[in-house]
């Protein structure tokens, strides 16, 4: 549950959220990244829950050295009041037996907020496109009715392409093979959407098809579309080190190499 | 993924695959479920004494509790403090897990997971835990054991045991330079941490990072030594890279070193 790192509860009343889905290249959560780094956002509370794997560390996207000694946990809150935007950050897998409880956690926690809207950022395995996916942009968006009411315009100015439901049975043209969603790889994401839709939220998804690797690329192109959406960054330069990289980034694929190595 | 060789692998990922949990699962297999997550439960054993005073809602008086994870966190607690015979055992944890070895008679984790607690200060607490808690159970565990002490002025020390090859650095770690310490620390610590802080972007997982996370939310002082050790088992240099601890863990807690080696001040 919620629980305040400040003196007092903050007030998320109609603030945007947006948080991760822990999905395949960590897409979500690296973009997550980025706009906390980039925005300077302050903690405001954590996710306190058992549905996590434990960890511990120093703060992520402390610029110095000095102020790097701050614990941080795997799911926390961080606010900009001046954006009317919360941004939660999971950092750690969950629990293969606790993923419906803990979206279960969100959507309540969401619904008690008073969040106006909430913006899913995740990913899919780019090998499980179909022809039809392998084309044009590898991004795509989910919006459940409640928040189609109030955004259909914006998504349609902006040429974004929803996410295609497939037949559950690939070739058989047996006459029951509805079309479904499926997002492999994609984590809660589309428990969390279906959920959402079940309980009228306002939710959004932006989802980008990748491989696991070097994801960094796939994160910029997330963070980047969501602000052509939210405007989050005053920046119109269409500049792409907009972003702030934060410290946590560095080594991501292993230490130095060692010179008795050769 | 298809290799070069023609074969087809299965890909691994990080991801969390679906599950399809709108299959409705059936009796059956809920029960087994259900059995499963019962037989993990973690389960605390207290002495007499203590149970009857937790049972009549009192909880255990704290002002240090020192943890240690690890079999050379551990056995630095037994060689330096624990040795010194001026703790009584007044309690054990157990949890079993893929890992626990299946033994007739007395089960393994009954010396696993040990509580002590010190004869003249009695709020001088001390745990080692030398098996697996695993990832599903660490949270549990935590919760289960820190509902048993006053949180008020209680200070946590966790000394944890890990492997140098987790470590990541952008220069090459020669090989003497393990084993060393790295220190996190709660928000509510006051106090100087023995060592340099842990560098981004190293992180802490297992019941140290569980304990870390506990005392974060709930406002109590806490710090991990993490040993970086290039041994894997029990090994006697991994063993007094903690010795620095112990200039920091209070007046109340003799150290049997101090009667051989009086260099070291205890405060």
């Amino acid at each position: 549950m919620f629980i305040s790192s400040q003196s007092s509860a903050p007030s998320f009343r109609d603030f945007t959220l947006v948080m991760p889905a822990v999905a395949v290249g960590n897409v979500g959560q690296l973009a997550v990244d980025l706009i906390v780094s980039t925005l300077n956002m302050s903690r405001v509370g954590h996710i306190h829950t058992d549905c996590l794997i434990p960890m511990a560390g120093n703060d992520p996207y402390a610029s110095s050295k000095e102020d790097g000694e701050e614990l941080h946990t795997p799911a926390e809150v961080y606010a900009a009041a001046e954006l009317k935007l919360a941004v939660l950050q999971i950092r750690a897998p969950i629990l293969q037996s606790k993923t419906k409880r803990f979206r279960q956690l969100l959507v309540s926690w969401i619904k008690s907020s008073g969040f106006s809207r909430t913006v899913v950022l995740s990913s899919s395995h780019a090998y499980q496109r179909d022809d039809q996916q392998l084309q044009g942009t590898p991004l795509r968006y989910l919006v459940t009715p409640s928040l189609l009411k109030g955004s259909a315009d914006a998504l349609k100015e902006m040429g974004w392409r929803e996410m295609e439901r497939v037949p559950a049975f690939p070739g058989l043209t047996d006459g029951n093979t509805e079309p479904r969603l499926c997002i492999p790889g994609g984590g809660i994401t589309k428990g969390l959407y279906t959920d959402s839709c079940k309980e009228d939220l306002p939710l959004a998804v932006l989802l980008v098809f990748c491989s696991e690797g070097d994801n960094i690329p796939d994160a910029f192109a997330l963070a980047n579309h969501l602000n052509d959406w939210l405007h989050l960054l005053d920046d119109n330069s269409k500049q792409p080190n907009k972003w702030k990289i934060p410290t946590s980034w560095s080594l991501l694929f292993g230490n130095g190499i060692p010179p008795a190595l050769f | 993924m298809a290799t070069f060789f023609g074969e087809v692998l299965s890909v691994y990922s990080r991801a969390v695959e679906e599950d399809d949990d709108e299959l409705d699962e059936n009796e059956e297999d809920e029960q087994i479920r259900r059995e499963l997550e019962e037989k993990r439960e973690v389960h605390l054993h207290w002495s007499p004494e203590v149970s009857e005073s937790l049972k009549s809602g009192n909880k255990l008086q704290c002002s240090n509790f020192v943890l240690a994870v690890g079999q050379n966190a551990s056995s630095f607690l037994s060689v330096h403090i624990l040795s010194t015979a001026n703790w009584d055992t007044i309690g054990r944890a157990s949890a079993w897990n893929e890992r626990s070895r299946a033994v007739t008679g007395q089960s393994c984790e009954e010396s696993a997971c040990v509580f002590y607690r010190h004869k003249d200060n009695p709020t001088v607490l001390i745990c080692q835990v030398s098996c697996y808690v695993a990832e599903d159970q660490l949270f549990q565990w935590t919760e289960k054991v820190f509902d048993c002490l006053q949180h008020r002025e209680l200070n946590v020390t966790v000394l944890s045991d890990t492997s140098v090859a987790d470590y990541k650095t952008a220069d090459y770690l020669g090989g003497s330079s393990a084993p060393f310490l790295r220190s996190l620390h709660t928000s509510a610590f006051g106090d100087q941490p023995v060592c340099q802080s842990l560098e981004q972007p190293n992180i802490v997982t297992g019941l140290p990072a569980a304990v870390l996370n506990h005392c974060q939310v709930h406002r109590i002082s806490a710090v991990v030594y993490q040993c970086y050790s290039d041994v894997i088992g029990p090994d006697s240099v991994t063993m007094e890279t903690y010795k620095p601890v112990l200039t920091k863990l209070g007046r109340s807690i003799q150290s049997n070193t101090m009667r051989v080696i009086s260099r070291y001040v205890i405060w």
